[in-house]
């Protein structure tokens, strides 16, 4: 009875999906999209029209959406905090060349992430995809070696100073040009397609890289910690 | 509608995605399951409005050479894909707190099956 109910309810959102879709047909930019498309590039100097909208345009959004984030995170290291019937696992150690590898290759990694959201306001890419690069470079480090701890001041303190400095930046914005997180007049904006240039975008981009790197990086890092055995030096609360 | 564009074929794949993963949510016992499920409509719905924003004649909204600075109108909608890029990282926020959950309902019942869990039914 209920696969029968699964079945029907299906069948109504596809029929539903596809009357929805214009099939075959392409879209041409709204009117807010065809302003940012002609007014992107005075506006924001950034050759990236994507990262306009995300960091100015739509940048009181971003801004909800890194405590989105935040907020997911703290919830699951909420959920996992407590120990207790969690399965351990005693885990071999993992052998030296898958060691030195990983912390061989963690590095570069974190340099790529950081070449990715350095130039998110030039190219494709920004503070999300690069804060995800740098977390997949723990990632490696944290699944080859399974007794490495991540520095747990540090990463707090990196993802507080992002986090403030952003609200830092709206509020730059607020002060000098009158509207929250506005671009106009807060700094120069440079030339076009330079990396010195859209204004606080690459500043804000950079902050959101190492916001979401830090806590993607904490939440593997509470995640891998529920299957190791419990730290004798009373660890963490 | 004689010849399948690229555009039709993410549509359709979208659409696809989207019923697959919530065939997974209602019709599997596996909570782990269900969590694939979750992740897969997302990508589906991701897919599809990134391919509603999407226009063959058009190039992707990033104005870094000189002929498109000059005529913006050869760049596609930048609005779709800068949401997606939103729904992804919400949608993976999502998927974490979701997998830190099951890890939790594991510890509690040491079962992942979802009818172990009953007690909020009515």
């Amino acid at each position: 009875m209920k696969q029968i109910l699964s079945v029907v309810l299906l069948l109504a959102m596809g029929w539903f999906l596809v009357g929805l879709v214009p099939l075959g047909q392409p879209t041409e930019p709204g009117r807010v999209a065809q302003h940012y498309i002609d007014n992107g590039i005075d506006e924001n100097r950034g050759a990236n029209l994507v990262t306009s909208v995300i960091v100015n345009y739509r940048g009181f959004d971003t801004l909800g959406e890194v405590t989105v984030l935040f907020l997911s995170v703290a919830g699951a290291g909420f959920v996992l905090r407590r120990r207790d019937g969690l399965v351990r696992h005693e885990h071999r150690p993992s052998s030296e060349i898958l060691q030195t590898g990983a912390r061989m290759l963690f590095a570069p990694i974190v340099v790529f992430g950081a070449y990715i959201f350095v130039h998110g306001h030039l190219s494709p890419g920004g503070g999300f995809q690069g804060g995800a690069v740098i977390a997949s470079a723990v990632m490696l480090l944290l699944l080859a070696d399974r007794s490495h701890h991540l520095p747990h001041g540090l990463m707090h303190w990196l993802e507080s100073m992002a986090g403030f400095g952003y609200v830092m930046a709206g509020v730059a914005g607020l002060v000098v040009a009158g509207s929250f997180l506005s671009n106009q007049g807060v700094l120069p904006l440079g030339t076009w397609n330079r990396l010195f240039s859209a204004g606080i975008i690459p500043i804000i981009y950079i902050l959101v890289g190492l916001k979401v790197g830090t806590e993607l990086s904490s939440l593997l890092d509470v995640m891998i910690d529920t299957g190791r055995p419990a730290r004798q030096e009373g660890g963490r609360s | 509608m004689n010849a399948v564009t690229p555009a039709t074929l993410y549509l359709v794949t979208a659409i696809l995605l989207i019923l697959i993963g919530l065939a997974g949510v209602l019709v599997r016992r596996n909570i782990l399951k269900m969590v694939l499920g979750f992740a897969l409509a997302d990508t589906g719905i991701n897919l599809l409005i990134a391919t509603l924003g999407s226009n063959p004649e058009r190039t992707a909204p990033i104005l870094d050479k000189p002929e498109l600075l000059a005529n913006p109108s050869l760049v596609v909608d930048p609005i779709p894909q800068a949401l997606v890029l939103t729904a992804i990282v919400i949608g993976l926020g999502v998927t974490a707190l979701m997998l830190a959950y099951v890890i939790r309902l594991y510890a509690l019942r040491q079962s992942l099956d979802i009818r172990d869990f009953g007690r909020l039914k009515w």
